[in-house]
């Protein structure tokens, strides 16, 4: 089983604390912690899975600056056995239709089974997944949670639904589908791991590589582009209890008194 | 502006509640907007539901089809893709199945997409302004989007206020002639149903409910013992189930399960839409979260900026003290 894995690098939401830049066009980007999109780094594992089982070999693939060597260095210390990062300046602000276009120019380089992304990225967007699988022609399933292969025709997966329940389906191979967590339990990566792959060669393509015309991604070519970024004013929100510590346990004790809060 | 259609979930015969949620949404899009609801499915529910939307639509497609008795949003999307305008610009909610519906929607009919969208502040000719948020809704975004060619759009789930059932006495309009062929590479098998836990936590009237900020398994007796002190139930989001450390039948989400307590102690939770959307019956909210930006912080009644690993163990002692 031939497998890509389409990976992010992102701001990691658990290591930072956002606050607007002075001109309010961005997030304050400088001291930034960038890590793996949380749901690439299942899709990652799985395909390590799968292989590791089946046989195969696993590529991840990113979009982005130089600084994304890192994040697919990382994935090939857990087990990928290639990496490639696809970079041009021309590729800058595209929205989710052009980072699917330009993975789609990379994926018909290849020949693969099986094509996975996370089910969202830092954006929230759940959408690059969908898209280049309709610009492949190939089939998708969204939100998998279980891989069944059973064959070399079709596979057996499992989307979670609402309330926690989930749908089966059978999906011809090759498919595209966008992995939610909880599929796997991730492996660790320790610092030996990653300085066993800092020598293996990750190839950098531009839009020229790839025969993508500058125009059609980018700024230029995206159909959504983002204004600004603001914090939301929603209403009053919550009553702060400040004070030291005892006295605002002092305080909750009796909120949670009057609500029915303590049995 | 091109015609607006709205595509309505439903289930044994009912339409979604986002379908009012939608006609809100298409509402504040463009305000003189003649909706059109599209329905697919099979048979007597079919009939049934494109019946109903008839109160809230002025017009209601509906196109049936045995392969659309289970909404697979790989057929779904042949078919609308063989009976809409490709320049439509059409609203479907941003839940499991609009995320496997709408991406590829947008690119077969080479039209703009937006998910997950929260708001929206009006037209300047071909461009819609959206709003949507960013990095787990700690921070929003406006966005331009291009219409001119249309637009597949997804709706977040709670984030426009449901019109009221209207009396809009509108017509069906039935294409299941023109679906055409909506033969697919993916087959729907069967609905696997989430597990039965040890507990039951849509029966707690007081839920301390811990996220991501419990940091390690071994915090988590630390909540067990603050949950025992004051009869409360241990709930969780979703990265702890994920990680193994709670059984999923305590998870709390969209994905997890809908609670109705009256006390809900959200602890290192930061207050994504997807948690948020499984806590109903409008709880006294109490979040502890160290990050004063937190989204929880809009939603709570009650906020403290704090470390729950340090308030955690001295809650529970003062309480045991009462
Ligand atoms: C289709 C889909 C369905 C989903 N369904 C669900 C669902 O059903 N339920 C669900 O919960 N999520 C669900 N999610 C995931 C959801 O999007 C969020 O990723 C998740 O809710 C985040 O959980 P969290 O708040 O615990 O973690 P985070 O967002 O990482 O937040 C952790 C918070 O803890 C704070 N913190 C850290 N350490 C401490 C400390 N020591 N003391 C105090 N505060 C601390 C941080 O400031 C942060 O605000 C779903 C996602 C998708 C795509
Ligand atoms: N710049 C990128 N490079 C590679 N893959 C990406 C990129 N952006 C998004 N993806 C993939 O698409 C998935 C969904 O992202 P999104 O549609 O942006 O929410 C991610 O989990 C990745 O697998």
């Amino acid at each position: 089983m031939e497998i890509l894995v389409c990976i992010k690098r992102v701001p990691d939401t658990a290591e930072n604390e956002f606050e607007l830049n002075s001109a309010g066009n961005d997030i304050d980007r400088d001291d930034l912690v960038y890590s793996v999109n949380e749901w690439d780094n299942y899709a990652v594992e799985e395909a390590i899975q799968i292989v590791g089982e089946h046989g195969g070999s696993v590529t991840v693939v990113s979009v982005g600056d130089d600084e994304s060597e890192e994040v697919l260095r990382r994935e090939m210390a857990m087990g990928a056995d290639n990496g490639i990062l696809l970079s041009d300046d021309a590729f800058e602000d595209s929205d989710s239709r052009g980072i699917a276009s330009i993975l789609k120019a990379e994926v018909e380089k290849g020949n693969y089974d099986l094509i996975l992304t996370g089910a969202q990225a830092d954006d929230g967007a759940a959408e690059v997944g969908g898209m280049l699988a309709a610009m492949l022609d190939l089939p998708y399933a969204s939100l998998v949670n279980q891989i069944d292969i059973d064959g070399d025709k079709h596979i057996k997966v499992g989307r979670e639904i609402e309330g926690g329940n989930k749908e089966m389906n059978e999906i011809e191979l090759p498919c595209v589908l966008s992995i939610q967590t909880g599929i796997n339990e991730p492996r660790y990566v320790g610092i030996r791991g990653i300085r066993k792959v800092a020598q293996i060669e990750i190839p950098v393509k531009g839009a020229s590589d790839l025969g993508i015309d500058a125009g059609s991604v980018g700024k230029d070519g995206a159909k959504m582009k983002r204004i600004d970024y603001f914090v939301p004013d929603l209403g009053e929100g919550a009553e702060m209890l400040e004070g030291s510590t005892d006295e605002i346990i002092e305080k909750l004790i009796e909120k949670l008194k009057s609500k029915g809060g303590l049995a | 502006m091109a015609q607006i259609f709205a595509y309505i979930p439903h289930k044994d015969g009912v339409a979604d509640d986002i379908a009012y949620e939608i006609q809100a949404a298409a509402g504040k899009l463009d305000s003189n907007a003649q909706v059109t609801a599209i329905v697919t499915g099979s048979g007597d529910t079919l009939d049934k539901v494109a019946g109903h939307l008839t109160s809230l639509f002025k017009e209601v497609i509906k196109i049936g089809h045995d392969d659309l008795a289970y909404p697979n949003a790989e057929v779904v999307r042949k078919a609308l893709c063989n009976v809409l305008p490709s320049d439509a610009i059409i609203l479907a909610p941003h839940n499991t199945f609009g995320m496997d519906l709408v991406p590829g929607l947008s690119i077969k009919f080479d039209s703009a997409c937006a998910s997950d969208v929260i708001d929206f502040e009006g037209t300047e000719g071909a461009t819609l302004k959206i709003v949507r948020q960013v990095l787990g809704g700690i921070i929003s975004t406006h966005n331009d989007l291009d219409i001119s060619n249309g637009a597949v759009i997804a709706i977040r789930p709670g984030a426009f206020a449901p019109v009221e059932d209207g009396s809009e006495g509108g017509t069906i309009v039935d294409k299941s002639g023109d679906a055409g062929d909506i033969s697919t590479k993916r087959r729907f098998l069967e609905i696997v149903e989430a597990e039965v836990g040890d507990v039951d936590i849509t029966k707690s009237d007081v839920l301390v409910s811990i996220g991501r900020g419990i940091e390690e398994e071994e915090n988590i007796g630390v909540a067990q013992e603050l949950a025992e002190a004051m009869g409360a139930v241990v709930s969780c989001s979703r990265p702890i189930v994920d990680a193994k450390w709670l059984e999923k039948s305590r998870q709390v989400g969209t994905s997890g399960q809908t609670v109705k307590p009256k006390v809900y102690l959200a602890l290192g939770i930061s207050g994504s839409f997807q948690h948020m959307g499984g806590i109903k019956g409008d709880p006294f909210i109490i979040a502890i979260n160290k990050n004063a930006n937190a989204p929880i912080f809009q939603v709570a009644d009650v906020g403290i900026i704090g470390d729950i690993l340090e308030f955690m163990p001295e809650l529970t002692e003062k309480i045991k003290d009462l």
